[in-house]
């Protein structure tokens, strides 16, 4: 027979059922929530007259519309000015007061990013079964659990019936072989990965990422590269239960402890593919062979290398891509061939579920250390992931080193990923942004995004373009 | 939920591939705490010329005469023709709830994104997934003729054309089963109760540290 993926291990041991309209009831074991795609959901309960089948069974926090100025935040939730999102967090705070619901609240001091704090709490666990009312969730599949994103009729689907209907998807691997460059991240691992299969390649798909370079990231690098998996299009991304996994668990506060430990760490280290595991799709890359990567267009796929030049739509192999090139180009105000390094920048951002952990800040900090923000540069922020995060930054002195380059330290949210809040990009500004989507709009109504790992960003806050932060003294 | 039978209707063809969920409802209109009302904001930044605001009225709006939604001849229209991976990007119901308040009942693409595409199903909305070939030669027909129009039958799972000739279309039984009926899946679900229960149960014995 043969062995099973660590997918098909998930999916096993979560199945209640197989429906007889070929679709299967799964188990959830826990939805994290947020202000922007539950309130319908609750509505929707509410209406029906329902309530949670296991309320302890969520965690809430606001994060996406969250300011970020320390002036908005010093009077928690009465201090958000924009009447519309003070309403959306206010409604999640009398919502979780309703259904039981814990949520760390704007002022709490472990607030952040659902994404971040899930993890950092050790509410994420390997071997769970997870869900959120949005795509980032695929980030806690980092530690070995089975996470993807819902709509907001799920989010109520689950919160009445802790299961979801599903089909099963298939199998991918993502194996990459050998050692990262120094000054090459998990971040451009998983935007080369993205360049190489497109926003597509992974639909249908539950992809794990193996291989010796995923084996020596930091579980922080493997929830950068999970966090990515959905800009393949896969809903799903997983890395296997190692012992950087369990290290990372122990002593969380919501980890488990003593006999239980001992119980859910013989589990846990179960937690990876059979040998002779079969996957209906393998797909090999050579770490040596990723360069610093930034994204020049409108879809995550439109990356190159720090070293290359922008395509030029004219060499695409059909019409269908030079279209979409060329759209792309005419919307980020570029020419085809100018050298990545070429390309200037107004703001930078440096933050979201996909790059705002200490390791990313440490990585940021570094590089701008001793240097100050190019004068071009109209602002550069830096969003830590949590209030946790943030207080490890200041303990480190890392927001010293940013204030005095000229980067200005926020407290925690979403901020610039998708600009819900007051943080925007103006009209055709470039951004060198952390965050994961480089949409038309993303950032602010015309707003040009370039998607880059934390050290390449701060290095082109210094330069006021992209630089190679290998060449970085 | 909307049940989905037929539609019959005008087919607006959205020339793009990639077409994110961003693109379909920008974030500033996800801010509302209802389900409706997000129809006028469809496709905002390439609808409209100036920068859409929340509860903004959008008849006094400079539109943008280029893009399809904005052209005469497509009004009216409840059948969308678009590119591949349409809908990628976020997990935003708001995505297919903007859909289907402008009146679009059916999405046909040569392919769809995972969440968006599970979504639609949960709003009476139907995508239908057609090869690469005849979606082109649907664009190539629809452009030309005005007032081109398609009808949709999910029983069946047929688009009739004008010109009498039929394509077929597949749908996974549940789906269509869901749409046909409008079906309540929280009440479908909740029929299996007490296996919920009894897995929970046996769960518990398994993985107690996650029942503390």
């Amino acid at each position: 027979m043969t062995g099973k993926t660590l997918y098909d291990k998930l999916w096993e041991s979560h199945l209640v059922k197989d429906l007889d309209d070929g679709n299967s009831l799964i188990y959830i074991d826990l939805q994290y929530i947020h202000e922007v795609t539950s309130p319908q959901a609750f509505e929707g309960l509410r209406l029906a007259k329902r309530s949670p089948w296991r309320s302890e069974a969520n965690m809430a926090t606001p994060d996406h519309n969250v300011p970020t100025t320390t002036s908005e935040r010093a009077q928690g939730v009465e201090g958000i000015l924009d009447p519309v999102s003070k309403i959306q967090v206010k409604s999640l705070d009398a919502n979780c007061t309703e259904f039981g619901i814990n949520e760390f609240t704007i002022d709490d001091p472990r607030h952040g990013i659902v994404h971040v704090i899930g993890p950092e709490q050790g509410r994420t666990q390997p071997g769970m079964t997870i869900v959120c009312g949005d795509s980032h969730t695929s980030t806690h599949g980092a530690l070995g659990a089975l996470a993807h994103g819902i709509g907001t009729s799920e989010v109520e689907h689950v919160l009445a019936t802790q299961c979801l209907q599903q089909s099963k998807a298939k199998n991918m691997l993502i194996k990459v072989n050998g050692e990262l460059g120094r000054g090459v991240t998990a971040k451009d691992l998983v935007l080369a990965v993205i360049g190489k299969i497109g926003t597509a390649g992974g639909t249908g798909y539950t992809i794990e990422f193996g291989g010796d370079a995923i084996k020596a990231l930091s579980i922080e690098g493997r929830m950068t590269v999970c966090n990515m998996a959905i800009e393949a299009g896969a809903r799903a991304g997983i890395v296997a239960v190692d012992d950087k996994t369990i290290e990372y668990l122990k002593g969380r506060p919501f980890s488990p402890s003593a006999e239980l430990w001992d119980q859910a760490e013989a589990a846990w280290r179960e937690l990876h593919s059979d040998d002779d595991a079969y996957f209906d799709k393998i797909i090999e890359l050579e770490a040596i062979d990723i360069e610093p990567q930034v994204s020049w267009g409108t879809s995550p796929e439109m990356v190159a290398a720090i070293s290359k030049n922008i395509p030029d739509p004219a060499q695409m192999e059909n019409d269908a891509k030079r279209g979409n090139y060329q759209q792309a180009l005419a919307y980020m105000g570029l020419e085809a061939n100018t050298p990545i390094q070429d390309i200037k920048i107004d703001r930078v951002f440096i933050g979201s579920c996909t790059n705002s952990r200490i390791e990313d800040l440490r990585a940021a900090a570094a590089v701008v250390k001793g240097h100050k923000v190019a004068e071009s540069i109209k602002e550069a922020i830096v969003v830590p992931g949590s209030g946790l995060v943030k207080a490890q930054a200041e303990q480190e002195g890392l927001d010293k080193i940013f204030t005095e380059a000229g980067l200005q330290w926020r407290e925690p949210g979403c901020s610039m990923c998708l600009a819900m809040n007051a943080d925007q990009l103006g009209e055709e500004e470039h951004c060198a942004s952390t965050s994961n989507r480089n949409f038309e709009g993303r950032q602010g109504f015309g707003g040009r995004t370039h998607l880059v790992s934390p050290a390449m960003a701060a290095a082109a806050a210094v330069a006021g373009h992209f630089v190679d932060v290998r060449d970085w003294t | 939920m909307k049940k989905f039978i037929k539609e019959k209707g005008i087919v607006i063809p959205l020339d793009r591939a990639n077409v994110d969920t961003d693109y379909i409802i920008p974030k500033q209109f996800l801010k509302s705490i209802k389900r409706t009302g997000f129809g006028k904001n469809l496709f905002d930044e390439a609808r409209y010329l100036d920068k859409g605001l929340p509860d903004q009225d959008c008849s006094s709006r400079p539109i943008n005469p280029d893009f399809v939604l904005n052209q005469a001849r497509y009004a009216g229209g409840s059948i969308l023709l678009a590119r591949e991976n349409f809908g990628c990007g976020s997990s935003r119901e708001h995505a297919p709830w903007a859909l289907e308040d402008y009146g679009i009942r059916c999405i046909i693409a040569p392919s769809f994104a995972d969440i968006f595409f599970n979504n639609c199903f949960k709003n009476g909305l139907l995508p239908i997934v057609l090869d690469n070939k005849i979606v082109n030669s649907l664009f190539e027909e629809t452009v030309p003729n005005e007032g081109y129009e398609l009808e949709v039958d999910l029983t069946e799972q047929t688009i009739l054309k004008a010109d009498g000739s039929v394509i077929k279309f597949e749908i996974d039984c549940a789906r269509k089963k869901s749409l046909l009926n409008g079906l309540d899946d929280i009440s479908l679900t909740l029929l299996h109760a007490d296996d919920i229960k009894n897995f929970e149960e046996r769960w518990k014995q398994k993985s107690p540290w996650l029942f503390t």
